[in-house]
C-alpha cells in the first residue's frame, strides 16, 4: 500500500488533517469525508459536477491533487450557507427553478460564485463564459441564467448596504 | 359531461401557480442524499470488467490472479452464476405475454457487443477492484459480426438474435394507398437518418445492495423504475418479496435509468460476499451500460394535392437494435404510430421493421421513436411546402388533426389537438427576424408532433398511492413514484396541497421504495403525472370528502356548502364561518374518521391491435404542440448558432409552470444537440466516443435563451385535464432546427447531426449542381 501524507486544509471554514496518498484527488479527498454534495460526473475535467472554491476560485476537484493543497481554503456548496439561512445564489436557484435533477446544481453554483467573486456586476456573456465548463443535461441553462443574474443583484445589493 | 367540461370550472389554489419545488432547497444547500452518497460500514466496492471486442467468443477466462489478489473479495464469472437470464422487457405490465427478450448476465460464450460484461469484482477499495479487474486473464476469439440493419436482414448475414435477427416488426394498413397516390398531384420521397445518443445524464449509474436479516437483497439504486425488483429477483433465483429497491432523488434518466443497469451485479455480489457491496459507474462505464437512442433510417413518400391535402403516406423504418431487443418493438411502435405525423391522413402504409446487430443496444430515449419520425415528417412536410409554394404553416394547418378525429391506428382523439394555436404562438414568439450578414445567413422552422402520454394500453397500467393526514393537520403522500429531475414529487405534493387546502410546506412525500410506497409504476413514457398524479388526487379526493361532510355536520350546512383552503374549513358563501383545518382533523380523529386513503388508478386497458393493418387502440392519449427556431449558419465554415428557440405546448394543465417551462427549455438543448452535435460513433461495433470530450452535448456557451408558452386545454387524461410534457418537450426540436438551416441555406441535410461538414458539402454539391 501506499504512503500517506498529511495535509492541512480549511473546508468549509474548518481546519482539518486530511491523511491521504500522494495521487488522491480533492474530490476523492472530499467524498472519502463525507462532503457528499462535491458530486463526480466524469472524473476527466469534462463535466464541472465536481467544481469546488480554492481560495475563492473555481477549480474542478477531480482534477486537483489533494496534496498540492497545503493551507488553501475549500468551500464547496454547503459551505456557502449562511447558518440556517440559504446564500442568495442557493436562493435564486431556488426562486427560478433552476433545479431540476439537481446533480449539476453543486458545481454550477460554485462555478457563479467564482465568477461572482472577480465580476460582481456579470453580462450575459460572461456568465454563459463562466459555467461553460459544467455541463447540464436538465435545464437549457435558461433559468440558470437567471439566477445568476438575480443572485449578483442581490449580492451587489448587499454589498452596498455594508 | 366529459372530463374536459368537469375541469374547466375547477378553481385552483396550488395547482397552476409556480411554486418553489419541495426538492430545490435541499438540492441547492449540497444536503441531498443520491444514491451514490449512500455508505455502509463493512462495505465493499465493485467493477465491472467489459468486453474490448464487439464479437467474439469467450475461449477461456481465467481469475484465479484477480482472487489472489490481496483485499479482493470475490470475482464472479458467468461459470459462477446461476443459468439465469435477465428480462429486458417493459417492466411492471400485467396485460400481456412477455417478450421472450432475456439477456444474458455475464457473457457465458458469445460476445455480442463491445463492453458486454464478462465478469465482476468486489473489493475492500476501488484501486483493489480496478486492479483485479486487470488481472483477469481472457482471451476472445473475433467472429464476423454485423454492424449495419440492412446488412442484418440478409441472407447469411451473423446471427446475433435468433432467428433471422429481427427483433421487431409493425405495420399500418389504412384506407388505400394506390388510390391516395393516383390523386396525388405532387410526391415526395425522401430518406432520413438518425444517429446513435447518449442519454448523457450526470449522475452516472449508482448503486449499494446489501442483504438482510430475513434474506432480503436490498438495493439503493439510481433507477427510473424501482418495479425492477421483479426481473431482478428472476435473475438471481430468489422470489419477488426477497428484493428491495429503494431509489433516491435521481440524478437526471431521460429513459436511461428505465432498464436495468448495475442492480442484478449487486445482487449477486451482494449474495456472493454476504457484505454490502457498492458499484459505481465511470462516465465511460456508463457509456458502454445503458442502451442508447436508436439509429433509424426513414423513408417517407407524401402524396398532395395542388391546395396541399395530403392523399397518402407510405413510410418504411429501418432501426439498428442492436445487440439485445430490450424496447426495440416498443420504440418501433410509438415510431409507427407517429409516422404521419400530427395529420389527418386516409391513405396510410408503414412498415417498420428493426433488427439486431453487433452495436451497442439501444432502448428507451425520450421521445421513444416518435421523435425519430418527427425528424421525418416535419422536413417532408417543409419540402412539400417548397414544392407546391405553399406557406410551410399554412400547409401544415391544412392537414392538422382536430379533436376527435382517427389516429393513423383508427382510434379517434379524446382530448384537445391544439398543433395550430401552438404553431402559431411559437412563430410569433420568433419576434422580429434577425438580418443575414454577408456569408452568414438567417433561417427560421417550425415542427409540430404528436407524442402519446401514458402507456401502451395493451400493458394494462396502473399506479398506486397512498395519502394520509397526522392528527396535527400534516399530510403525508406515499407513492412509489421515481423522480427523476422533473420535479415528479414536488408535483404530487401541490395536488394533494390543493384538493386538502394546506400549503405544499404541510406536505411531505416518501417516495420510490419498494417495501414501503405503493407501487406506482415507472418514471417512464411521460406517465408520471398522468397516472400518480391521478391515484394522489383520487385518493385526496376521497378524504377531502370525509372532511367536508364533518366539517358540514360541524356548521350545520350540507358538504356542497364547504370548502378547504388555506389550512381552514369554510362556508363557500361566508368564508368568516370556518374552523382551523388541524382542528377539523382533530375533531376526525377522536371520532374514528378514516385521514388515509389508498387508491388504484388505471389506465385504459386494451386488447393489442390488429399485426396486419396496425387498427386498435395503443395509448390513452396525445400531447401535440409545436417548436420554433431562428438560426444562423456560416455558410462558409457550416457553423450553426442557434438564435431564438421557443417551444409552445398544451399541456392540458400546467401543476407548476416553472417545472413545465424548465421540461421545455430542456428539451430545447437537448434536441440541439440531438440536431447539431451529439453522435455516438461505432467503427465496427466500437464505441470510439466514451467520453464527454468527444461526445458533445451543449454548454452554456451554444444555447440562446430558451423561451417557453404553455397553453393549457384542460382536456388531458391526467390530474385536472393535464397532458404530459417530459417527452413533448423534445421531440419536435430537432426537426425544427433541421428545417430552420435548411430556410437558411436553402438545401437540405438529410442525416442527423448536422454538422459543419455536412453543411459545407451539401452546399457544395448545390453550387455544383447548379
Ligand atoms: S467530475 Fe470533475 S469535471 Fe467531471
Ligand atoms: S439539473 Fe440535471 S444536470 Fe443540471
Amino acid at each position: 500500500m501506499r504512503e500517506t501524507e498529511t495535509t492541512t486544509l480549511e473546508i468549509n471554514g474548518r481546519t482539518r488533517e486530511i491523511a491521504a496518498p500522494p495521487n488522491q484527488t480533492l474530490l476523492e479527498t472530499l467524498r472519502e469525508h463525507g462532503y457528499f454534495e462535491v458530486k463526480s460526473g466524469c472524473e476527466k475535467g469534462d463535466c464541472g459536477a465536481c467544481a469546488v472554491l480554492v481560495d475563492g476560485e473555481a477549480v474542478d476537484s477531480c482534477l486537483t491533487l489533494t496534496g498540492t493543497l497545503e493551507g488553501r481554503a475549500i468551500t464547496t456548496v454547503a459551505g456557502l450557507k449562511r447558518g440556517e439561512e440559504l446564500h442568495p445564489l442557493q436562493a435564486a436557484f431556488v426562486k427560478f427553478g433552476s433545479i431540476q435533477c439537481g446533480y449539476c446544481t453543486p458545481g454550477l453554483i460554485m462555478a457563479a460564485q467564482s465568477l461572482l467573486n472577480e465580476t460582481p456586476e456579470p453580462s450575459d456573456e460572461d456568465i454563459r463564459l463562466a459555467l461553460s465548463g459544467n455541463l447540464c443535461r436538465c435545464t437549457g441553462y435558461t433559468k440558470v441564467f437567471d439566477a445568476v443574474q438575480e443572485a449578483a443583484r442581490v449580492l451587489r445589493e448587499e454589498e452596498s448596504a455594508s | 359531461m366529459t372530463e374536459t367540461e368537469s375541469w374547466a370550472n375547477v378553481n385552483l389554489r396550488q395547482v397552476g401557480r409556480p411554486l418553489a419545488r419541495s426538492d430545490a432547497p435541499g438540492k441547492a444547500a449540497g444536503r441531498t442524499r443520491y444514491a451514490g452518497d449512500y455508505t455502509m460500514p463493512n462495505m465493499l466496492h465493485a467493477k465491472v470488467l467489459r468486453s474490448p471486442e464487439a464479437s467474439a467468443r469467450l475461449r477461456r477466462i481465467d481469475v484465479s490472479k484477480a482472487r489472489a489478489l490481496p483485499g479482493v473479495a470475490c470475482v464472479l464469472t458467468a461459470a459462477d452464476l446461476p443459468d439465469r437470464k435477465a428480462s429486458t422487457d417493459i417492466p411492471g405490465q400485467t396485460g400481456k405475454k412477455k417478450l421472450a427478450t432475456d439477456q444474458q448476465v455475464l457473457v457465458k460464450e458469445r460476445v455480442r457487443y463491445h463492453g458486454e460484461p464478462l465478469a465482476l469484482v468486489a473489493a475492500e477499495t476501488q484501486t483493489i477492484a480496478e486492479r483485479a479487474a486487470e488481472l483477469i486473464d481472457f482471451e476472445l476469439e473475433p467472429l464476423p459480426g454485423v454492424y449495419d440493419p440492412f446488412e442484418a436482414m440478409k441472407p447469411g448475414a451473423p446471427i446475433v438474435t435468433a432467428p433471422d435477427n429481427v427483433v421487431g416488426q409493425h405495420k399500418v394498413r389504412k384506407g388505400d394507398i394506390a388510390k391516395g397516390f393516383a390523386e396525388a398531384d405532387e410526391i415526395i420521397e425522401n430518406t432520413f437518418r438518425t444517429q446513435f445518443i447518449e442519454h448523457a445524464f450526470l449522475e452516472p449509474e449508482v448503486g449499494l445492495a446489501w442483504v438482510d436479516e430475513n434474506d432480503v437483497i436490498n438495493i439503493r439504486v439510481a433507477t427510473q423504475v424501482i418495479e425492477h425488483f421483479r426481473p431482478i429477483a428472476e435473475a438471481v433465483g430468489v422470489p419477488h418479496n426477497k428484493v428491495r429497491i429503494l431509489g433516491a432523488l435521481v440524478g437526471g434518466g431521460f429513459g436511461g435509468k428505465e432498464d436495468v443497469t448495475v442492480e442484478i451485479y449487486l445482487a449477486l455480489l451482494a449474495q456472493a460476499t454476504g457484505r454490502p457491496v457498492r458499484l459505481a459507474y465511470t462516465r465511460e462505464d456508463s457509456m458502454f451500460g445503458h442502451g442508447k437512442r436508436h439509429p433509424f433510417v426513414i423513408t417517407h413518400r407524401t402524396g398532395f394535392t395542388n391546395d396541399g391535402r395530403i392523399t397518402a403516406v407510405k413510410v418504411t423504418i429501418t432501426a439498428d437494435s442492436g445487440a439485445y431487443v430490450f424496447l426495440s418493438p416498443y420504440v418501433l411502435l410509438y415510431a409507427t404510430v407517429a409516422a404521419p405525423g400530427p395529420y389527418r391522413v386516409d391513405n396510410v402504409h408503414v412498415d417498420a421493421v428493426a433488427a439486431a446487430t453487433n452495436n451497442m443496444f439501444t432502448s428507451a430515449f425520450r421521445g421513444f421513436g416518435a421523435a425519430q419520425a418527427c425528424v421525418a415528417h416535419e422536413a417532408q412536410m417543409d419540402e412539400a411546402a417548397k414544392a407546391l409554394g405553399i406557406d410551410r404553416m399554412e400547409l401544415r394547418r391544412r392537414n392538422f388533426l382536430r379533436t376527435g378525429d382517427k389516429l393513423v391506428t383508427g382510434h379517434p382523439i379524446e382530448s384537445a389537438v391544439w398543433s395550430d394555436e401552438c404553431m402559431i404562438k411559437a412563430w410569433e414568439a420568433l419576434g422580429e427576424r434577425t438580418p443575414d450578414a454577408g456569408p452568414v445567413k438567417v433561417g427560421r422552422g417550425v415542427a409540430t408532433y404528436q407524442q402519446s402520454y401514458g402507456r401502451i394500453t395493451w400493458l394494462h397500467d396502473t399506479s398506486e398511492a397512498w395519502v394520509g393526514v397526522e392528527v396535527d393537520g400534516s399530510v403525508v403522500v406515499r407513492s412509489g413514484v421515481t423522480d427523476i429531475g422533473a420535479g415528479q414529487v414536488s408535483a404530487l405534493g401541490q395536488i394533494a396541497a390543493e384538493l386538502l387546502g394546506v400549503g405544499l410546506d404541510d406536505v411531505t412525500i416518501y417516495n420510490s421504495d419498494s417495501a414501503v410506497t405503493p407501487l406506482a409504476g415507472t418514471t417512464t413514457a411521460t406517465r408520471g403525472l398522468y397516472m400518480t398524479g391521478n391515484a394522489v388526487r383520487l385518493a385526496a379526493e376521497a378524504i377531502r370528502g370525509r372532511f367536508l361532510a364533518r366539517a358540514a355536520r360541524e356548521f350545520g350546512v350540507e358538504p356542497g356548502e364547504v370548502d378547504l383552503a388555506e389550512s381552514k374549513a369554510f362556508l363557500v358563501d361566508r368564508p368568516d364561518t370556518s374552523m382551523a383545518f388541524k382542528d377539523l382533523v382533530a375533531l376526525c380523529a377522536s371520532e374514528g374518521v378514516h385521514r388515509s386513503e389508498l387508491v388504484m388508478f388505471r389506465a385504459p386497458f386494451t386488447g393489442q391491435i390488429d399485426p396486419e393493418t396496425g387498427q386498435g387502440r395503443v395509448h390513452p392519449d396525445y400531447a401535440y404542440g409545436a417548436h420554433a427556431v431562428e438560426v444562423a449558419v456560416d455558410t462558409e465554415t457550416g457553423e450553426v448558432t442557434v438564435l431564438k428557440s421557443v417551444g409552445a405546448h398544451d399541456v392540458g394543465q400546467a401543476i407548476n409552470p416553472d417545472a413545465v417551462a424548465g421540461q421545455i427549455e430542456g428539451g430545447a438543448a437537448m434536441g440541439q444537440g440531438y440536431a447539431l452535435s451529439e453522435e455516438l460513433c461505432y467503427e465496427e461495433g466500437r464505441l470510439t466516443t466514451p467520453s464527454f470530450s468527444e461526445y458533445l452535448i451543449p454548454t452554456a456557451m451554444d444555447v440562446p435563451r430558451y423561451q417557453s408558452i404553455i397553453l393549457e386545454s384542460r382536456s388531458g387524461l391526467g390530474p385536472f385535464g393535464a397532458k404530459g410534457i417530459g417527452e413533448p418537450a423534445l421531440t419536435p426540436v430537432a426537426p425544427a432546427i433541421a428545417n430552420a438551416v435548411a430556410d437558411a441555406i436553402g438545401v437540405r441535410v438529410f442525416d442527423l447531426p448536422i454538422t459543419p461538414e455536412k453543411i459545407v458539402m451539401a452546399l457544395r454539391r448545390a453550387e455544383a449542381a447548379e
